[in-house]
């Protein structure tokens, strides 16, 4: 079944150790020196939760902080609303008009350099007369990460398997309600993850919320990048670090779901 | 298959929703950025000279048309400031996705190979640092790269080098901060088209008598090719508009062009050249996005 898989020669055991090495080393040592004593970021002066202690009092950077939590958990919540409607349009609809367009304008989201996002939106922003602020990064926000949404929703919906709906239309379901009632459990999932993927990235963006911010409401990421561009400070370690521990919270709990539901998948299927 | 018609009707109007979403949030702003880019640049609030305005009648827009210029794109030609600044963008997304599928195949390779059992962990591990802020991440190299930093304190240590080296704000540290950013957008639909290959047909090539570098060669490479391609565009379309890691990573010499813009729009205020430089980028975009969008048709929708 898995591919390749057996024949590991040592070039295969180095090559992924050091990819893996060369992937977590630098974040490694943020983390460490995050809980470094010191002024200085390169000396090491014993550990310490001191940058930590800075950070929760420095009102700017914990404003910044709330305001990207809120940006992200609206525009994540709205993208895995439009992201799961489009992925159903795509691989339920069939022909429509506009099909192409509509997945085109779903897939060049994701590779599209975030300057020209952020540019477009920003203008589209100012011709329409919208004060910027809190509403105007989270719309920018779920226009992007709705596609990351979609795709993630339609490669699940791409697997499950059509004929469970039709056993259950054939039974007298409408479709719609075959569709709730069979097929979005086995898409929850992938759901979760377009809402977790799309809260890390609302999180992490500077470029477009740089663009389509007001002076109001600044986001954590344009906050650090200010700091960052003066000089390494230690308390952004801790920041980071922080971010770093809160993403790969949410990861861990996306796989244990996603084990629990295929697991109960699983032992569903040979029905 | 009659069931499955009735049903395309619900599905299409639940795409109604995301449809007009994308309509007004990313197609209409192509439009203004187009218009901007036409206009003329003022020392007002918003800065450049409005362009139509529709309900001043046909006249105005008759005015409006007279006043298009393209004085905007005229300056990106002639400058060679912007230039330069399209071409070395494309010189280090070329650079950097060559060094990446270089560096990106061989790990692929290497998961693909793994036992079953540990390849949904070794994705995981991939899949974790990609969900880390690219500022972040960034950041940490800074961290690493600066003149007391780690690795010239290592350097130092072991007598490779007398004095620290200039690591920051040079090019190496750009194409390291890129390379690292984007190397699992290149493992991962690497991986994928690996993990799906049939060891039967390696057999069969070993059986034949082909050493194992020939059989990669004439084999698993051509069978990787749609991985390939799909990591090279992953990769190479936004590290050509990249603008954060040659902020933070390289020197201010040169410029790509994602710099140029956010310079234009942020500190000189010039919308309409921002624009202009904009439309220019997209533009160049274009025949690589169209494949990247075949690409991700065929994959998602199985070539309808």
């Amino acid at each position: 079944m898995a591919g390749l898989s057996r024949r590991l020669s040592p070039f295969n055991v180095a090559s992924l150790a050091l990819g893996l090495a060369f992937l977590y080393l630098p974040i490694v040592i943020l983390v460490i020196y995050s809980f470094n004593s010191s002024r200085l970021v390169t000396v090491w002066g014993g550990w310490s939760m001191r940058w930590y202690v800075e950070f929760f009092n420095d009102r700017a950077m914990i404003e910044a902080a709330l305001m990207s939590l809120k940006v992200a958990s609206v525009s994540a919540t709205l993208a895995a609303l439009l992201g799961t409607l489009a992925a159903i349009g795509l691989s339920r609809g069939d022909r429509f008009n506009g099909r192409t367009l509509f997945s085109g304008m779903l897939y060049a989201p994701l590779v599209m350099p975030e300057v020209i996002t952020g540019l477009s939106l920003l203008l589209l922003f100012v011709a329409l007369n919208v004060e910027r602020g809190f509403w105007t990064v989270t719309a920018a926000h779920t226009t992007l990460t709705l596609c990351f949404v979609a795709v993630v929703v339609q490669s699940r919906l791409g697997s499950v398997d059509r004929s469970l709906e039709e056993a259950a239309m054939d039974l007298g379901c409408s479709p719609a309600r075959a569709f709730v009632t069979v097929t979005l459990p086995l898409i929850l999932p992938a759901i979760a993850a377009g809402w977790m993927l799309a809260f890390t990235l609302s999180l992490d963006d500077l470029v477009i919320a740089s663009f389509t911010t007001g002076p109001g409401s600044v986001t954590l990421p344009i906050r650090i990048y200010s700091e960052v561009r003066l000089g390494v400070k230690p308390e952004i370690n801790a920041i980071c670090t922080l971010i770093i521990a809160l993403i790969a919270g949410l990861i861990v709990i996306a796989s244990l779901a996603s084990k629990l539901t295929s697991s109960r998948g699983e032992s569903a299927a040979p029905l | 298959m009659s069931a499955r018609r009735v049903f395309t009707r619900p599905a299409r109007l639940a795409a109604i929703a995301p449809y007009l979403w994308m309509l007004l949030f990313f197609m209409v702003p192509f439009g203004f950025v187009l218009k901007i880019s036409l206009s003329q640049t003022a020392i007002a609030q918003p800065p450049y000279l409005p362009l139509f305005d529709l309900s001043q009648g046909l006249a105005a827009i008759k005015d409006a048309a007279a006043m298009l210029s393209l004085d905007n794109f005229r300056l990106l030609a002639s400058d060679n400031l912007y230039v330069l600044s399209y071409f070395r963008s494309l010189v280090v997304a070329v650079i950097s996705t060559s060094i990446l599928l270089v560096i990106g195949y061989p790990i692929a390779y290497g998961m693909a190979r793994l036992p079953a059992r540990w390849q949904p962990f070794a994705m995981v591990l991939v899949i974790i640092p990609f969900w880390t802020s690219f500022l972040i991440r960034i950041y940490a190299w800074i961290n690493i790269l600066q003149h007391d930093g780690l690795l010239n304190k290592m350097l130092l240590a072991l007598h490779l080098v007398s004095t620290p080296v200039v690591w920051l704000s040079t090019d190496s540290a750009m194409y390291l901060g890129i390379v690292y950013s984007y190397l699992p957008f290149m493992i991962l639909p690497l991986y994928a088209t690996l993990a799906l290959m049939d060891p039967a047909l390696l057999e069969a090539a070993a059986d034949l008598g082909a050493p194992s570098w020939r059989a990669f060669w004439l084999i698993t490479f051509p069978l990787s090719l749609p991985g390939v391609g799909a990591g090279i565009l992953l990769c190479f379309i936004p590290i050509v508009g990249e603008f954060v890691t040659p902020d933070l990573l390289a020197g201010s010499n040169a410029l790509m062009v994602g710099q140029t813009l956010w310079l234009e729009f942020f500190t000189n205020k010039d919308w309409p050249v921002a624009s202009a430089a904009a439309v220019v980028l997209l533009i160049l975009l274009i025949p690589p996005l169209l494949l990247y969008d075949r690409l991700q048709r065929r994959q998602l929708e199985g070539g309808r």
